[in-house]
Order: structure tokens, then sequence, then C-alpha cells
């Protein structure tokens, strides 16, 4: 759900970043934090356990540019990953607008990206919304790792429904500014189909 | 997509300003804000200048969603009013219909009674005006758009430029 305000001239939309824990969705905050110009972005906010595992959400509001004179805004944001926060995972999805889902390329990692996909496309029904009808991307992350999974492959197994797919390596930003490009894209096709 | 995108026109926006205004006086307070239940922040008034307006908005928006979380798992439907507070300063936060939630931030120079009293009396007259704009989106609906929409003539290359 955007918020469209005619009075500041501002369009607010809402990313999130789905996926299982330690896939990379924190990483992929930090380097558009670290990548964005000053006065392009607020505070990078972390609700983070002592180990820095994500406990409720990382926040970051993006100011991108104007498009026919309206300011477009983007706030990402991470669900905790982790399996037994599922009751926070939920309430962050409230109000999405895209959602990237990043999965972890390793082999061992395989089941808990298909279990993280079924919990996206769960949380989501009990919001009302279909993943079949949202902007969408996936990114293959963590592709500098010994042990991991063809693409192809990997494509088969999580990408059902042939949207955009991008290979990263996300503390080096490989794919993470593709990603993001590729899901606002499509969330202001979406607007446009609306407004 | 399901449910309705939030839209604020400039002539409710200014309603909506005046009746913050007059909170944030009646109320003694630092600081008043509405924020929508996504986080967006949608109006403010009194000393923001020091505050992070944005995170302040997430957060109180997660919050607010965590207190309705807990909320349903004992049984309850909502919980409409959250109260914190520190050694100067405290925040009331409160819940307008089931879309939009009110901050007031405030300090020794008010209190949480005047602050729960004028919030009350602010919550109605915002609640009409959020009701007034949901009756202008419908129309726009139905009649075609009440204002220019910026999405008109929207094309790949505009998108591109964002992230140049």
């Amino acid at each position: 759900m955007s918020f469209i305000n005619y009075s500041s001239r501002e369009i607010n939309c809402k990313i999130v970043y789905y996926g299982p824990g330690l896939c990379g969705k924190t990483t992929n905050l930090q380097y558009i934090y670290r990548r964005t110009n000053p006065d392009q972005k607020g505070k990078l906010i972390s609700l983070a356990t002592e180990t820095e595992r994500t406990l409720f959400f990382d926040f970051l509001p993006l100011a991108l540019g104007d498009i026919k004179g309206f300011r477009i805004r983007f706030h990402l944001y991470t669900v905790p990953g982790q399996v037994f926060y599922a009751a926070s995972r939920k309430l962050i999805l409230k109000g999405v607008d895209g959602v990237v889902f990043v999965a972890d390329s390793q082999i061992e990692r395989m089941e808990s990206n298909m279990e993280s996909l079924d919990d996206l496309q769960i949380n989501l029904a009990e919001q009302g919304y279909e993943l079949e009808k949202l902007p969408f991307a996936i990114q293959y992350n963590k592709r500098d790792l010994p042990n991991i999974v063809p693409v192809k492959e990997i494509n088969k197994l999580l990408n059902h429904r042939d949207v955009p797919w991008f290979e990263g390596i996300a503390p080096t930003g490989k794919g993470v500014f593709e990603t993001l490009k590729s899901v606002a894209k499509l969330v202001l096709f979406e607007l446009k189909k609306h407004y | 997509m399901i449910g309705s995108d939030l839209v604020m026109y400039e002539e409710e926006f200014r309603k909506i300003d005046s009746e913050l205004q007059k909170l944030h006086q009646q109320s003694n307070a630092k600081v008043v804000f509405l924020v929508d239940k996504n986080g967006q922040l949608i109006a403010s008034a009194g000393e923001t200048r020091d505050i992070d307006t944005t995170s302040l908005a997430s957060l109180t928006a997660g919050n607010i969603a965590a207190t309705g979380g807990i909320a349903r798992l004992l049984g309850e439907k909502e919980f409409t009013i959250l109260f914190h507070e520190g050694e100067k300063d405290n925040i009331h936060i409160s819940l307008i219909g089931q879309r939009i939630i009110l901050v007031v931030i405030f300090d020794q120079r008010s209190s949480l009674g005047l602050v729960r009293l004028r919030v009350k009396k602010s919550t109605e007259a915002l609640a009409r005006i959020f009701d007034e704009i949901n009756k202008k989106v419908e129309k726009d609906k139905g009649e075609g758009p009440f204002e220019e929409s910026p999405f008109a003539e929207i094309s790949d290359e505009d998108i591109d430029s964002l992230f140049r």
C-alpha cells in the first residue's frame, strides 16, 4: 500500500526483503546504505540481537529522485529470517508494495530457501495478498561461495513465476542495486496501472 | 493490489495540519505527528527539527504492529493507546480508525491527563477528515482522477534515471 501525497508531491512505497536466516537481507540493505548519497538516504535502523541477528526488522528510507515532479521514496525493510520469529515476519509484510526474495545459493540451504518461500506465500495470504500478483524479484546470493547450486537449478526450484532474478554477492554489492532497481520498476509500473 | 493506497490531497492536508497545530498547542506537547500503519509519516507539528521523523514513523508503526500482534494473541481486537514514560520525555500513541496512528511527545510542561483529553477531541476531528479523503479517493476511482496522475506517462527511462 503506497502513500501518494499530492500535497507534498511525494510517493512512498514499501519494499520488503524476505528470505531464510543468514541469507544476506541485512547485508543488502547495508550495501545500499553505504553506496547511496547522504542526501538521498535516512538512517539505517536495525533492531537486532547482541549477535547482530535481526530481531524485528531493518529499515532504510531512500529518496531516489523525481518523476514528473513527484519525489519517489522507497522504504526498504528486512524481516527476521530465523524460523521462530514467524509472528514478527507477518507484521512487517503489512502494506507491502514489492518483495525481494534473497535466496542462499549454498547446497545445504536449499531446503531453508523453499521453506522461507512457502512461509512468505502463507504470510502474504494471511494479509490478503497473493505473491503471484505482487511485484517480486529474486536474488541468488552468495555466488562467491564454493558449494553452491548452479543458477539454472536454483531458478527451477524457486522461481516458478519466472520473475526477474539476479546473482548476488551482497557484501561486495554484486547484484544488489540490480535487484532493487528491478523490483522498484515493477512497483512503479504496478502503481501506474491504478492511478 | 489488495486494500487501498493512502492518498493525500492538498485541501485535506491543510485541515490535518491545522488540527495537529491545534493539538500541539492545546496539549502543551513538544511534537505531534501522524503516521499511517505502514510506517509512512503523514504530517507533524512542533519541534521536529532535531528528530529523525522518518525513523520515528517507521518504529512507531512497528511498535503498533507488535502490540496489535500481542492483542490478538490475548483475544483483544487491538490496544488503542500506548504510553511510554521516559525520564524527560513521554510518548503517547493512539489509533485513529483502523489505519492512522497519532503520536504525541511531551515533557513536564504537560501531563498525561491533558494529553489524553486533547487527543480524544482531535481523534474525532481527524477521523472525520480521513473519512473525507476516503470518499474523495472512491470518487476519483469512479470519475477519473481529481488531480493529475504522476504516473500517466511514466517510462522506463524515468525509472532508470532514479538509479543514476
